[in-house]
């Protein structure tokens, strides 16, 4: 039974996936039908052991030590296994294991099925590892890895020129906020000489009598989840990242890897909230992430883009809440989001697949009839996601709502507001794709899918429909406690959330095509071409001075340069030996009269 | 009366002016004559410094003189063996220039 003891199990939940993965790549590459059984099957047996580690009272697991450089550094590998990481594991297990089922069906026809899976069972492997990591460097890691397996799997089909672009675009924007991330990190380690979460804890004063050292440190952190959680202004991969496949979109960028840094957060939630300054950043940075995300997404076609600006903004709002001081806030939205985004994006693969892969939803209309599974759970999502009562989200938005009321006007005003864009473009949304009348041949044709991607949908269902109440969440998480409110705020969220459906209801019944036309919000506020208009002034400068260098002065200069001395020393001595007999004597001659000077004269 | 200076300085012209020969002079047989007039100005110089040393008794020393005789017949054989190879290059190259003789195969 040592083999199965709870220390050792959390090290099965991480490594299983590994295997899976290894065993995929090494063994079964050709055998698409082969490979997606073993990634399929190492998810739910990883789901069942994570089920059984929440359950056991066990917080403790099995440590080994990866670099010991005493009294220098010392870096275990190691688990946290407190009540948050045994609710994100379940969450991260659960929801990955039904969208692997989901693949199945999804990625059927596709030919390149075992790297995908490989690929997939590679994520779960990091994400499990960001939940369990007990400090910043194994995070750090994982972090890393994650972002790779992101690449991977955005770049999946990558034949085409778009994907592989948003998959570099996807790594690069986050690499960029793992920078900060690691300076964060490293000037954590300056100041306590530890990295372990929990010695950090116990050694913060040694931060917190340098208040500028400690908000500097922060915001550096931060910038980590800035980078992974696609906040403004490194939100611009997200909407990109959707050229993947939609289970990927699903998992990755809805449900799992973009919470990893709300998770971190919260994890170093002890760092984050004695800056106060830190705080306000942070909350700032999630409310104007979630406006415009919201405003961007009220123009956009693609039904996956609409959901990826709908991601967007609810990390926000998640992000909002950590400003604000609340990680139960936070945590309790990043779950119930889990379930409802999930659903969302199956629903709309789902869709896709059965439209054949057609992804604008002015070539969709009137699927409510045809696909009624698909729209009763996407339906059921909607409505999550806008907060509707009694449905989870509402629950969740409320609670951030409800806080911003309690610490700041200016940001209340604009949470508000972004629950009325929310509600706006999730009601055209389901306005235009499953009412009206069918818009193309594909949609005319369209039926419901195979019991392999509806039953998972089914699942997701009923927790994004049931999770928010409190006989259920409390079971897994700490509930942000209800400030005191007067009765009107706690009816605003769901009053401009009536008004967001009314007034899509309005524009968007029974339309061929958008009624508006805003191009600030459907160009993305021009935000990639300011990118790109930076990066052209100075990594191209930088780029153009370093092939100048490189061509010029090292090549010509020193390479040519020291081959042209050696031919150019080698043919003058080479007339020193042409054969000429008169020459040598010369020489011989000059010999000899330097040998009668330096003996008979010196 | 000349002085073993003078001497001197005229084997020593004799000298340069056959080495100057060694080095500028085309034909292959012009410079082997110059290489003799090398040698005699050495002969020359020692001729003189004999004729100029008088020894205790008054009479000079002949050592130097006898040095001479060999090195003429040093000289003698030399010649001999080096037209042989002058004869033999000839008949090889075809030509006594010594700047066409630069290379140890055609």
């Amino acid at each position: 039974m040592q083999a199965f003891s709870m220390s050792v199990s959390a090290w099965y939940v991480l490594l299983l996936p590994l295997f899976s993965a290894a065993t995929i790549i090494l063994f079964t590459r050709r055998a698409g039908g082969v490979s997606s059984i073993v990634s399929v099957g190492a998810a739910i047996i990883g789901f069942l052991f994570s089920c059984a580690i929440f359950a056991s009272p066990n917080t403790s697991a099995l440590e080994l030590t990866w670099i010991d450089i005493r009294p220098y550094l010392e870096v275990p590998l190691g688990f946290i296994l407190d009540d948050l990481s045994k609710t994100m594991l379940v969450l991260v297990t659960g929801v990955g294991a039904l969208i692997h089922i989901y693949s199945l069906g999804y990625m059927r026809d596709d030919a390149g099925k075992a790297r995908f899976f490989a690929g997939l069972s590679l994520f779960m492997f990091s994400m499990i590892g960001i939940v369990l990591a007990n400090n910043f460097v194994m995070m750090f890691v994982f972090w890393e890895l994650v972002g790779v397996s992101s690449y991977l799997l955005i770049g999946h089909w990558f034949e085409r020129d778009s994907a592989a672009d948003a998959a570099k675009k996807a790594f690069l924007t986050n690499r960029v906020g793992d920078f900060g991330f690691m300076l964060g990190i490293l000037m954590v380690w300056a100041a306590t000489g530890t990295v372990v979460f929990s010695e950090i804890a116990g050694k913060m004063s040694a931060i917190t009598s340098h208040p500028g050292y400690l908000t500097a440190t922060a915001l550096l952190v931060f910038c980590g989840a800035v980078g992974k959680s696609a906040q403004f202004p490194l939100h611009v991969w997200l909407p990109d990242a959707m050229e993947g496949p939609t289970p990927i979109s699903a998992l990755i960028h809805a449900a799992t890897m973009v919470a990893a840094g709300v998770y971190m957060l919260v994890r170093v939630g002890f760092l984050i909230q004695a800056s106060p300054q830190a705080l306000l950043v942070i909350a700032w940075i999630g409310t104007i992430t979630a406006v415009i995300a919201g405003l961007m997404a009220t123009q956009q076609n693609d039904i996956k883009r609409i959901l990826a600006y709908s991601t967007l903004s609810q990390l926000g709002y998640m992000i909002m809440a950590v400003g604000l001081a609340s990680g139960e806030a936070a945590m309790f939205h990043l779950f119930t989001h889990a379930f409802f985004k999930a659903l969302l994006f199956l629903g709309a693969g789902s869709i896709i697949v059965m439209l054949h892969h057609e992804q604008n939803i002015w070539k969709m209309g009137g699927l409510a009839g045809k696909l009624r599974l698909t729209f009763v759970t996407f339906l059921i999502g909607t409505l999550a996601l806008i907060g509707c009562p009694p449905f989870s989200g509402f629950f969740s938005k409320d609670a951030i709502i409800g806080l911003a009321y309690e610490k700041n006007g200016f940001i209340f005003a604009l949470a508000l507001f972004t629950a009325f864009l929310t509600a706006f473009y999730m009601g055209r949304l389901v306005l235009v794709v499953f009412f009206g009348n069918a818009r193309s041949e594909n949609a005319a044709q369209g039926k419901e899918s195979p019991w392999v991607m509806t039953g998972p949908l089914l699942v997701l269902a009923v927790p994004a429909a049931l999770a928010g109440f409190g006989f259920f969440a409390s079971r897994f998480l700490p509930l942000p406690h209800a400030g005191e409110e007067n009765n009107v705020v706690r009816f605003l969220p769901t009053a401009v959330m009536l008004g967001g459906v009314a007034l899509a209801f309005f524009l968007y019944r029974n339309r061929e095509s958008d009624p508006l036309d805003l191009a600030l919000f459907r160009r993305r506020f021009y935000i990639d071409e300011l990118y790109r208009w930076l990066i052209d002034a100075t990594q191209e400068r930088l780029a153009a001075i370093a092939a100048f260098v490189d061509r010029w002065i090292v090549d010509a200069g020193g390479v040519g340069g020291a081959s042209g001395a050696t031919w150019g020393v080698g043919s003058l001595l080479r007339l020193f030996q042409v054969g000429n007999l008169q020459a040598y004597a010369f020489l011989f001659g000059l010999g000899l009269i330097g040998i009668i000077y330096f003996t008979v004269f010196q | 009366m000349a002085t073993l200076g003078d001497y001197l300085i005229v084997s020593g012209l004799l000298f340069t002016i056959g080495f100057a020969g060694v080095l500028l002079r085309r034909n292959i047989i012009i410079i082997f004559m110059s290489l003799e007039l090398m040698l005699n100005a050495a002969n020359l110089s020692l001729v003189a410094f004999s004729r100029f040393r008088v020894g205790a008794d008054g009479l000079p020393n002949y050592n130097a003189q006898v040095f001479v005789f060999f090195i003429i017949t040093v000289a003698a054989a030399e010649v001999a063996v080096g037209l042989a190879i002058i004869v033999a290059l000839y008949r090889a190259r075809q030509t006594t220039h010594v700047e066409d003789i630069s290379s140890l195969k055609f």
